[in-house]
């Protein structure tokens, strides 16, 4: 008997109309826990470096963690894996919501999709009957709407619907997938959905997910419950009011946002606004927020409320989840209330809410610059909210200079030329970045923007305080109860940790302890999204409920299969590896793990050299970011380093020669 | 001439469904609860509490499983509060012939809420007890019964089972049934 997972995946091919289940390797748990790492997995395995995100060989893998389906608090994230149009490595999307858990119910681990529909259809999985649903009456329909209109059609009022929007459909690079309040947004997997003329996957389920120690396992789940209590009512002293609890940044129940409106920045990343936050605005935006918000919104299994169901003046009710709140309004140099406006016009059509605003601000630099020029944007109004509407609707309709936005800032700057390419100053490996520019360099943000394989940095940041705490004293106060950490000489680091001084940035924490703290937060990263924890219980906020020290206490009694830290600190690193890897075989380089060249003001060459030298030894690669022949012979990846052998990516004397790797220069 | 006069604990789960956010951590509660054996199998469609969600529309009702009834309602009444339509089954505890909800999922057979009552007895019902946005809270109340009343045994899982096989292929083929079972043909 196979617990916490099913034991079964779904093979679709969309070119031929195919539907297989089949068995999965009981064996791979114990490797790559599940999600993320299985998914890793199948890719490399099946998906060949040189396959176009676009092609029918690639895959789109909708795969849901080890331990959704389990009683497991937050164990809700379907995590979607496949080839980024727009960065064309890997891109692993995940999603909360109430998809994974019932995808289990229904029997499956996963969905696999390959091929390509010639016609636009869905797909619905009622427990053992699976069907190819035509969907040409779903056409050009809102995420939100298609939704509405399949489980309608089906008489399934408890189905759940991941659908794309017109953005999907037209391969926008930053089209998403939406999921009720949730989407899988990054790196444009709608994109390859809309390719692939998949508009939606439709599951219920009714059967039911065991657990191998179910008694000890369920007192780890009234631990964790516990906790969050308590750690409800003790918020973290020392830290902006959105960042002191649990989940994601309560962007839906907080009013007080000094701390994002001051201290990021707007309009295309540019202007840091020190003085917006006064009395009245905060007066306007409570009254905007309280207004527009109908209820606040959990996904499955989770106590914290970090969606909420918003009815905004003259628009329909949607599903907001946390940050995109602010993106637009902050890019368009706007108001909360437009914000809560355009969002739904955003999510029908199901785009990403971090990198749209900044496309559209970035259009809208180039036309103030002069390098767009009305004969570009034809018909676009003269009003600032009003011209993002335009925009946005031309972009998820490809029509004009839609056309070329679409594929992004990067591209689209190399596309317009003129000098378009100096605008594109937020991206990191083609990828929009959150708008924030700042002073000193601080090394531990240095390597995680740099090396982060998802490129988000709320996606690898979490668990350490982002700054210094002023004084001593209030440092010795937070390490009191910090149970989280993996070793207590992570409390000295931040203990020592000073704002100003010898003990500060840029030199301060050393580079090993940067190598320490950034390894850290990575790993817990790594781990939840192979198990479908949500971030926001674990790794992400400052103290949370899970932690290196009861996951594997948790997973052993889920599962059957015995895990100590060790060996699940082991598994992330093979998980962390592997990806690396993936992307490594399609030409990501040493070049490649840099931030945004105007992150910081000031800057240290030699230092960032350095920290990414000890950051590679430390993690088992070579000095070009590629993992060496020891460290995946250790990890059990050996048959990584026979390919890499096989491509010379790796030779048989030492690390790897210098220069372009082979990858890369096969890819010209 | 009245009984004997006795005093009886009504248990009482309060409902806030403005307090609801839809996550259903009670259903969770409530199927781990109730399997066999205890806490091994997670699966909602096994609940005894149910949400009844239309998140867009703003409806979240937290319904207990109730009385298991062979027959359908004859009319289907709706109710509009607060600019919100519910339908008269968003609130029925009813297992009935219109719906899956509150039935055994392989079996058919219906479910109802037994207020997790157990030995030893839990402090609150499981599903409070998950519940951490107070939508579910739990009170108890002493109220007088009539003892003769009191006596009358409720029908247990077992009962309420055979009640809707009952139903569904008469007394005779069931008696039959459990004859031929009884010496093992």
């Amino acid at each position: 008997m196979r617990y916490a997972e099913t034991g079964f995946n779904l093979e679709i091919d969309l070119s031929r109309g195919n539907i297989e289940r089949v068995a999965t390797d009981p064996r791979l748990a114990e490797l790559y826990l599940g999600g993320l790492g299985t998914n890793a997995k199948i890719l490399w395995d099946r998906v060949p470096p040189d396959t176009d995100p676009f092609s029918p060989d690639n895959l789109l893998i909708f795969g849901t963690g080890l331990l959704c389906g389990t009683p497991a608090i937050g164990a809700n994230r379907t995590i979607v894996s496949t080839f980024s149009p727009q960065t064309g490595l890997m891109a692993y999307s995940m999603m909360g919501g109430f998809w994974a858990p019932e995808l289990k119910f229904a029997g499956y681990d996963k969905v696999i999709i390959r091929g390509k529909s010639p016609k636009l259809v869905y797909l619905w999985i009622n427990n053992d009957k699976v069907e190819i649903r035509d969907a040409s009456h779903l056409k050009g329909k809102g995420a939100q709407e298609t939704a509405d209109l399949i489980r309608h059609e089906l008489k399934e009022s408890k189905a759940q619907v991941a659908s794309i929007g017109l953005a999907g459909e037209n391969k926008v690079y930053f089209a998403s997938i939406e999921q009720g309040r949730s989407s899988a947004s990054r790196l444009g997997i709608g994109a390859v959905m809309g390719d692939k003329g998949l508009k939606a996957i439709v599951v219920r389920g009714t059967k039911e997910v065991n657990t191998a120690r179910p008694v000890e396992f369920f007192e780890h789940c009234s631990e964790v419950l516990k906790y969050i209590k308590w750690r409800d009512d003790h918020p973290i002293k020392g830290v902006p009011p959105i960042l002191s609890g649990l989940g994601s940044p309560q962007e839906m129940a907080i009013y007080d946002e000094e701390w994002h409106t001051t201290n990021f920045t707007w309009g295309n990343a540019r202007h840091r606004r020190r003085d917006f936050w006064t009395k009245e605005v905060e007066e306007k935006w409570k009254k905007t927020q309280q207004n527009a918000r109908v209820r606040l919104l959990s996904c499955y299994n989770c106590p914290m409320e970090c969606g909420a169901l918003i009815s905004a003046p003259g628009v329909p009710k949607y599903m907001m989840k946390c940050y995109s709140k602010l993106t637009y309004t902050m890019a368009a140099m706007s108001d909360l209330d437009f914000g809560f406006k355009i969002v739904q016009r955003a999510t029908e059509y199901g785009v990403d809410a971090f990198t749209t605003p900044q496309v559209m601000a970035f259009a809208l630099e180039l036309y103030e610059a002069g390098i767009l020029t009305d004969k570009d944007l034809p018909g676009m109004p003269a009003d600032n909210e009003g011209r993002f509407y335009w925009l946005l609707d031309r972009i998820v309709r490809r029509e004009g200079i839609g056309d070329i936005l679409a594929n992004g800032v990067y591209h689209a700057a190399r596309q317009i030329g003129k000098g378009a390419e100096e605008y594109d100053h937020n991206t990191i490996k083609k990828h929009e970045q959150l708008p924030l520019k700042l002073g000193m360099l601080n090394p531990i943000y240095f390597l995680m923007y740099s090396t982060g394989e998802k490129i988000n940095i709320t996606q690898i940041e979490g668990q350490f305080p982002q700054a210094p705490f002023a004084t001593r004293e209030e440092r010795e106060e937070f390490v009191k109860d910090w149970f989280q950490v993996p070793d207590d000489r992570f409390k000295q680091y931040f203990l020592d940790w000073d704002p100003r001084g010898e003990h500060s940035i840029p030199y301060y924490p050393t580079i090993e302890a940067t190598c320490e703290i950034v390894d850290w937060q990575e790993k817990m990263h790594y781990i939840d999204d192979a198990l479908g924890l949500c971030a926001g219980l674990s790794s992400f906020p400052l103290k949370p409920p899970y932690h290196i020290h009861n996951l594997p206490g948790i997973i052993s009694s889920a599962t059957g299969i015995d895990f100590d830290e060790a060996k699940l600190s082991q598994a992330a690193r093979r998980n962390r590896t592997l990806l690396r890897a993936i992307n490594v075989r399609r030409g990501l380089d040493r070049k490649d793990d840099s931030p945004p060249k105007d992150h910081w003001r000031n800057r240290f060459p030699e230092l960032e050299t350095k920290l990414l030298d000890e950051y590679y030894k430390f993690k088992g690669w070579n000095n070009r970011g590629i993992p060496t022949k020891e460290s995946l012979q250790e990890l059990g990846l050996g048959y990584v380093k026979e390919d890499f052998l096989r491509r010379g990516i790796l030779t048989e004397n030492e690390a790897a020669p210098p220069g372009e790797t082979p990858a890369e220069t096969e890819k010209k | 001439m009245a009984g004997e006069k006795k005093k009886k604990i009504v248990k009482v789960i309060k409902i806030d469904t403005d307090k609801c956010n839809g996550c259903r951590a009670c259903e969770v509660a409530c199927a781990i609860f109730h399997s066999k054996p205890q806490y091994s199998g997670n699966n909602p469609a096994k609940s005894r509490i149910a949400v009844l969600r239309d998140p867009i529309k703003d409806i979240f009702v937290p319904v207990y499983a109730g009385e298991y009834t062979a027959s359908e309602c004859t009319g289907r009444n709706k109710y509009v509060i607060d600019g919100r339509e519910f339908d008269e089954c968003d609130w029925c505890k009813a297992s009935c012939p219109s719906r899956s909800l509150f039935k055994e999922p392989d079996s058919g057979l219906p479910l109802k809420c037994d207020m997790c009552e157990s030995d030893p007895p839990l402090e609150e019902p499981m599903c409070v007890q998950w519940c951490l946005s107070d939508a579910l809270t739990y009170e108890e109340r002493e109220v007088e019964v009539d003892e003769k009343e009191e006596e009358k045994k409720k029908p247990g899982e077992m009962e309420l089972g055979l009640e809707s096989l009952v139903d569904k292929y008469g007394m005779e083929k069931l008696l039959d049934a459990i004859a031929r079972m009884s010496r093992g043909d």
